[in-house]
């Protein structure tokens, strides 16, 4: 094979292939650095055709990316783009033939294209792998100074998702728990890691936990990860830690860490020297710092060149008499990791022009045939990597670099595929990150061939004696596949190892090994599943994997190692799943990796017990010597086997003998396993998982689980604290029997550290009711309470551990002989003691003057009965405390004598009531008294005192949900005794009421309703003293009550004087009147005066206060009283006015006319049902208005009736105004009047009406008719007509009188006359009446030529058209005929 | 056969429970208020939902290693919850619904006020 290569690597043969030396070292252009498919230069066409090739649309998008990169790493010459490396097609097979064997996800025309242009490969394959899960993010490692070492990426699936940031945080945790010290060796930490540097760097040997922990991601199954990370991501609340964090170790059950790394490809590079060469050291940086998701999985690691790499043992010609000593060896997972690289790279500082060429080259062969030598036998690539100081020229144009590569790739006797060139440039990022890509390509194609390796054993393989071999192969392939990233392929081999794992012949002796390796491959599958993000497949997978070996225990003696393993599958699970989580799965409530942990603790439990009934040798048993244990190398061949009989796979034990000693051996030492240490640790991690999950109950039951774990430790600190946090949970849904159980617990941790209140406090709940214990046990606790209070020890609890009880003894008696505070006061409101208290009071108010009265009741539900030394009820106003307090002095040993007798004593299941019974303060009126807490003292000062304090009046953490369970229960209550209550029925009343006493007095209003606007309303209020002392300081208050309308407020005003009008400035209310003292039966009388300026109703309040000594209880006190009186008083107008315009002639008028009189009617009708005095009227003119009489009252002193008016009359006159807008003012209207009862000093009121205004309307001619008031028949009627011009015109006047039958006339019967301005015309006519009685007067019509409108309507307003005409008497009437 | 049966109030506090064997009621005791959280997750679900309650039973609650709890859900939110033991393939789905109807029915004549007064004592059960 290689001397067919070797023949075809000559430069002859490339250059009949057309191959121009002229390309070699000279870069190349990248035909996909330019974002198309032309080729570069004409001499490359066959590669431009190759790189035409249809390739998917993902890859173009995804090769102009690596375009980017490629500028950034060449950017020079202005030759386009200078190649990351080039590479020396040498071959034939290279131009065309597509290599067996390559996997490349972008299919044949890609992998042509790559072949022929090596520069694009490397772009090529980046998004393949990008699309397959990338690397996490290595923080903190990086460009750090380290010597030859390696260095290695764990990947983790889909790292962008979860960010560095998680990954920090856990950092941060660790740290915090665990800084400055290496986890592996205790050496100096490196800063973001957990590890020192040469544990980081740690440069290969197999030896022990160094080899691969060179990532700073510990492996999740580390058990002393877990551990931290629970420790730090628990429950909050809480501080319980874990007691030894520092034992970190690996026990044998941890699955190994090569197991749960994720496999990368392993190169190792040579012939860098990181630490005296800075170009070497600078290379190496740039392959190890910023590993990022878009590199590609590589494990890299610095060797010197003559490293000696694992020895390939000869290959093996026939199967058949070939024996496998087991199934997996326990090196080799570690070897394909660490140890046996796919690709050997060798670097060397050579350039092109080099002047010493010829010695250059031959050292570079030897470096290269000394690596090969070493790696004799095995399929390992080696690559040549020169390291350049000149930039190369482009392709073709650089001949002695061709030349000279053709030479070396023959020297070394390397494929041109296998020789880079890293120019030292300031782009250097870019050309690493081009040749690993490259260095993963050779990788791949090693682990591929390593795979058909494997499988080509297979067809010499029989089923009878390799069936071991079946299983190792098959989980080899899987594992080279997982080296090889094809995880696909990986899966599906792993899950035909774990079948034929589980077709292998189990036996007591190989069962262990069975199971170790199902375990392992199992792990590799559901890890797997989850990186393929299908969960339910791991899931099933897990169930399937316990549901086959859950029943395979193995050897009775060492059962426990079966559930030991049992813990760490469901533990692995967990955490995988928990993995799986932080990287973006979804879980829920009832699949989570909480259920696991749980599962996993319930194993681990199961474990200790087996360990406690298994390994409980006599302490004389000595461990075995020698160890069968220890192995001649340390470590055992294979996984899964026994020590003492390595590679035996004789189901018959052959020696029984050292099979017993290995078994004791292991027993022996399981006996110092810290089983609590890891339940808790597992609980934790569930109970922080449970927490996610929204599952309350399933965290409070497994702290429960974890209080009683470390009770069994013996830390009863812990035990107690995490008991305490949950028993609220347990107590406040009422799972009396779950609480009882941890009060049972809480109370023996509590005795063991001697921890009195504690002690007594769970003792006071298991008395109680919500104690599920049995009454025994209640007697038994009770005892051991008294005797505390007794300040003696109690008796030891039960099943308790001997030497933790002897130690509690002595803390007891200790706790006896110290002096000191024995006094504790237990708040009862958080949990349910066995003493009940409520309190009542008897009324929810009570008189100052009579005591305040009520009732503790008490009731205990301990099987037998209890004394109590002391009950003091506290209030809101402590100096009521004084009162309320029951106490006897008695010494500490009668707490037990005479427990029947006395009211100091409780009986169990009876109720006992207390009376009590104070004087309220009177400061107190008005106040609530409340109970604030009830104090009930067992034990006393001399012994210890215990006081169980009830917060308000009474009720425990149980007692809300009684209530609740008493209302729902139709359960019909026995008929007790009359002076027995039920506990049931009473009802807390912890609050009343101090209310004033009750008046004696009596209060009368009188008065006469309803009042009247503006009035002095008299309000009569009559006191009478129905005391049998003298009253005090009798204090009125009396006015508008208060809380009205606030108008109302400032619209009424109160006096005690009625002589004088009250105005603004007197108040609404009367407060706190001196009336004076009152002997007993008097009688006082106030005159209250009420003006409200508003009509409406209001509500006045007569509030009447005194003092009055007198007794309660005996004693004296001086009350305050008081009687308050409301009355509502409607307001009313006291009369209507009504005004209006008349004209002369009594018509009523819209207007009224300039100059031309006209009556003014009041009209004041009374609205009052109480008769009126109209003391006086008045008539304010206004000042644009005249009076034309004098204007005097014509209603003075009128006393008007209810429905009876009043009318005045002014007869008025309006000037000539001009024309006004909106009516010219008249005056106001005041009357003064008062109520006609009201007495004689009560003032008059004024009542003032504003005038309507009047509309003032200018006329051009006035007539006004001078005739007498009546007329006779037959006797002359003399009449004079007026016509007054009030024009400044002269006005044309026509003027016709038109006849009437009752009338004869004499006088100018139509005439046409001019009346000069300002002037008046008289016009005189003597009518002669013809029939008596009320007669049309001839009309007069006149017309005006200039004002057509003047009508004769208006006319008639001004002069009389009819006339009285009596008939003719016997008299004459002298002055009749005179006019006539 | 159902191993274990426990009835629980609205408020979450056991009405009655009966199990067999009885030196495990402890356990029993902790498997059924456990299961209690996810009867809540699914009541607040359904709250949320906004649905009208038809479905009185509430499927299997969690499987253990060794039992499945299953939960059934009255309209006044009384929860049954019971314990089967896991080997009992014989127990199917409509078994357990049909056992949770009678325990349904038979709990409404005990607690049914009109029927029969003085019915049901909280913690001295049935």
């Amino acid at each position: 094979m290689r001397g067919e290569e070797r023949q075809r690597r000559t430069p002859a043969h490339s250059r009949a292939l057309g191959w121009d030396p002229g390309e070699l070292g000279a870069p190349r252009p990248a035909p996909r650095a330019q974002g198309t498919c032309r080729a570069a230069r004409p001499g490359t066409s066959l590669t431009g055709a190759r790189g035409c090739a249809p390739r998917p649309r993902w890859e173009r998008a995804l090769s102009r990316v690596a375009h980017l990169l490629v500028l950034v790493g060449t950017h020079r010459a202005g030759r386009g783009a200078p190649p990351e490396r080039t590479a020396f097609p040498t071959t034939k097979r290279q131009r065309g033939q597509r290599p067996t064997g390559r996997a490349s996800p972008f299919g044949a025309s890609v992998v042509a294209a790559a072949q022929s242009s090596h520069w694009q490969t490397p772009i090529a394959c980046a998004p393949g792998l990008g699309s397959a899960q990338p690397p996490a993010v290595g923080c903190g490692l990086g460009a750090g100074a380290a010597a030859g070492g390696a260095w290695e990426v764990q990947r983790l699936p889909d790292a962008r998702k979860s960010g560095v940031k998680f990954r920090d945080s856990h950092w941060c945790r660790a740290l915090s728990l665990r800084p400055r010290k290496c986890f592996l060796c205790w050496g100096r930490w490196v800063q973001g890691s957990l590890a020192c540097w040469s544990c980081l760097w740690g440069c290969s040997g197999g030896d022990g936990p160094r080899r691969s922990v060179t990532s700073p991601r510990l492996p999740s199954s580390c058990p002393g990860w877990r551990r931290q990370a629970s420790a730090a991501a628990g429950p909050g609340r809480g501080a319980w830690g874990f007691c030894d964090i520092v034992n970190m170790s690996p026990t044998q059950w941890d699955l190994p860490v090569e197991l749960c790394c994720r496999p990368m490809a392993f190169v190792t590079l040579t012939g860098l020297d990181v630490v005296y060469n800075a170009v070497h050291r600078a290379v190496w940086d740039a392959f190890c710092a910023n590993r990022r998701a878009d590199r590609v999985p590589i494990s890299f690691k610095v060797l010197p060149g003559d490293h000696e790499y694992p020895k390939c043992r000869p290959k093996r010609t026939s199967y058949e008499w070939y024996i496998p000593k087991g199934i997996l060896k326990t090196g080799w997972m570690n070897k394909h990791l660490n140890l046996v690289p796919a690709l050997v790279v060798v670097f060397y500082e050579l350039d092109w022009d080099e002047p010493q060429w010829k010695e250059k080259q031959s050292e570079c062969a030897t470096r290269v045939e000394i690596v090969r030598q070493s790696l004799q036998g095995r399929n390992t690539k080696v690559a040549v990597v020169l390291i350049q100081k000149k930039t190369p020229l482009p392709p073709g144009e650089d001949v002695i670099a061709s030349e000279r590569a053709a030479a070396l790739c023959n020297a070394c006797e390397l494929s041109g595929k296998s020789l880079f060139v890293l120019p030292h440039t300031d782009h250097l990022v870019g050309y690493i990150i081009r040749l690993e890509n490259a260095f993963y390509e050779h990788a791949q194609t090693y682990y591929y061939t390593e795979i058909r390796r494997v499988k080509s054993h297979k067809e010499f393989l029989n089923k009878t004696t390799h069936q071991l071999l079946f299983v190792r192969h098959q989980f080899k392939i899987a594992f080279f596949s997982e080296l090889k990233q094809d995880t696909q392929n990986a899966l599906k081999n792993y899950r035909t190892a774990y079948n034929l794992v589980h077709e292998l012949r189990a036996h007591e002796t190989n069962i262990l090994e069975i199971k170790t390796m199902a375990g392992f491959i199992n792990y590799k599958i559901c890890r797997l599943c989850f990186q393929h993000n299908t969960p339910l497949d791991a899931i099933a997978q897990f169930r399937k994997h316990i549901d086959l070996c859950k029943k395979k225990i193995g050897s009775a003696e060492l059962s426990f190692e079966h559930a030991a393993w049992m813990s760490k599958q469901f533990q692995a699970f967990g955490d995988l799943f928990d993995e799986a989580i932080k990287l973006g799965l979804t879980a829920i409530q009832t699949q989570n990796p909480g259920f696991y942990y749980q599962q996993a603790a319930y194993y681990a439990q199961e474990r200790k017990q087996l360990a406690k009934s298994l390994c409980n040798h006599e302490a004389s048993v000595m461990y075995p010597n020698p160890d069968p244990l220890e192995t001649q190398t340390g470590v055992l061949d294979f996984y899964g086997q026994r020590s003492w009989r390595q590679g035996i796979l004789s189901f018959d034990l052959s020696d029984p003998e050292k099979e017993k000693v290995g078994v004791l051996a292991i027993q022996l030492k399981e006996r110092n396993v810290a089983h609590s240490e890891i339940i808790i640790t597992l609980l934790s991690n569930a109970v922080a998982q449970f927490k996610k999950y929204k599952c309350p109950r399933m965290k409070s039951h497994l702290m429960v689980q974890m209080g009683e774990e470390y009770y069994y430790a013996k830390d009863y600190t812990k035990a107690l604290k995490l008991l305490d946090y949950v028993m609220c949970d347990y107590r406040s849904e009422g799972w009396w029997t779950l609480l009882t159980s941890i009060l049972t617990t809480a109370l023996k941790c509590s005795y063991l550290m001697a921890q009195l209140k504690d002690y007594i406090t769970y003792s006071l709940e298991l008395l109680g009711r919500a104690s599920t214990l049995k009454d025994d046990q209640k007697s038994r606790i009770e005892k051991n309470l008294i005797n505390v209070l007794m300040n003696e020890s109690p008796d030891p609890e039960p099943d308790c551990d001997t030497f933790a009880g002897k130690t509690a003894q002595k803390l007891w008696a200790d706790r006896i002989s110290l002096a000191g505070s024995n006094v504790f006061t237990i708040g009862v409101q958080d949990f349910v003691p066995f003493v009940q208290c409520k309190a009542k009071f008897h009324a929810p108010s009570f008189h100052v003057d009579v005591p305040v009265e009520f009732d503790i009741y008490l009731k205990a539900d301990c099987p037998h009965p209890i004394r109590f030394s002391k009950l003091c009820v506290s209030f809101n106003n402590q100096e009521y405390n004084q009162f309320c307090v029951i106490e006897e002095a008695s010494k500490a040993n009668e707490v037990l004598e005479n427990p029947t007798q006395g009211k100091m004593c409780l009986v169990p299941g009876k109720t006992r009531k207390l009376l009590f019974k104070f004087v309220a303060k009177t400061e107190d009126v008005g106040k609530k008294i409340e109970i604030t807490s009830v104090d009930l003292a067992l034990g006393n000062e001399t012994g210890r005192c215990v006081v169980l304090n009830w917060q308000g009046g009474g009720g425990d953490a149980a007692s809300s949900q009684e209530a609740l369970q008493a209302a729902r229960s139709f359960k019909r209550r026995p008929k007790l005794p009359d002076n027995e209550v039920h506990w049931d029925s009473i009802i807390i009343q912890a609050s009343t009421m101090i209310i004033s006493r009750v008046p004696n007095i009596s209060v009368h209003l009188q008065h006469e309703p309803p009042a009247l606007t503006n009035e002095m309303y008299c309000l009569v209020v009559t006191v009478q003293s129905h005391e049998k002392t003298q009253i005090r300081d009798v204090k009125l208050t009396a006015g508008l009550k208060p809380g009205q309308d606030a108008n109302l407020t400032q619209k009424t005003h109160v006096t005690l004087h009625g002589t004088e009008l009250c105005d603004e400035s007197y108040p609404a209310l009367l407060t706190d009147i001196p009336v004076g003292d009152l002997h007993p039966g008097e009688q006082l009388e106030k005159m209250l005066y009420v003006r409200c300026g508003t009509v409406g109703s209001r509500m006045f309040l007569v509030y009447v206060s005194y003092l009055i000594n007198t007794t309660a209880e005996e004693k004296e006190i001086v009350c305050k009283c008081h009687k308050d009186e409301t009355v509502t008083i409607e307001t009313v107008f006291p009369f209507d006015v009504a005004v209006k315009f008349v004209s002369a002639k009594f018509e009523h008028l819209e207007r009224v006319y300039a100059d031309i009189p006209f009556l003014l009617m009041t009209d004041l009708l009374s609205a009052s049902p109480w008769a009126l005095t109209v003391v006086s009227s008045e008539l304010q003119l206004a000042p644009s208005m005249t009076t034309v009489d004098q204007l005097e009252s014509q209603v003075d002193n009128v006393v008007l009736q209810t429905g009876e008016s009043a009318s005045e009359c002014f007869c008025l006159r309006c000037p000539s105004l001009g024309n006004v807008e909106g009516g010219v003012a008249t005056g106001h209207y005041i009357i003064s009047w008062k109520r006609t009862s009201a007495m004689e000093n009560i003032p008059v009121i004024r009542t003032v009406i504003t005038l309507p205004h009047v509309i003032v309307e200018n006329i051009p001619l006035h007539v006004n008719a001078d005739l007498p008031s009546f007329g006779r028949v037959r006797e002359s009627l003399p009449v004079k007509y007026h016509l007054q011009n009030k024009t400044d015109f002269v006005q044309d006047v026509e003027i016709s009188v038109e006849p009437s039958d009752a009338f004869m006339f004499s006088g100018l019967k139509q005439i046409r006359l001019r009346i000069l301005p300002g002037t008046e015309q008289e016009m005189l006519y003597n009518f002669y009446p013809l029939m008596a009685g009320y007669q049309q007067l001839p009309s007069l019509n006149i017309n005006l030529l200039r004002f057509p409108n003047f009508t004769n309507q208006l006319l008639r307003r001004f002069i009389p058209t009819s006339i009285f005409v009596k008939p003719q008497g016997r008299l004459m009437d002298d002055t009749s005929i005179a006019a006539a | 056969m159902a191993v274990c049966i426990e009835v629980i109030a609205k408020e979450n506090y056991p009405f009655y429970i009966r199990s067999t064997p009885t030196e495990n009621e402890l356990k029993f005791h902790c498997m059924v208020h456990t299961s209690l959280d996810v009867v809540d997750e699914k009541i607040s679900a359904m709250a949320k939902a906004l649905v009208d309650q038809r479905e009185l039973y509430q499927d299997l609650l969690y499987p253990t290693e060794d039992y499945k709890v299953y939960g059934y859900l009255t309209n006044s939110k009384v929860k049954f919850v019971m314990v089967v033991d896991s080997s009992n393939t014989a127990l199917r789905d409509n078994e357990i619904r049909s056992m949770f109807r009678k325990l349904h029915n038979s709990y409404m004549d005990v607690v049914q006020p009109l029927l029969q007064p003085g019915g049901l004592h909280p913690v001295q059960g049935l």
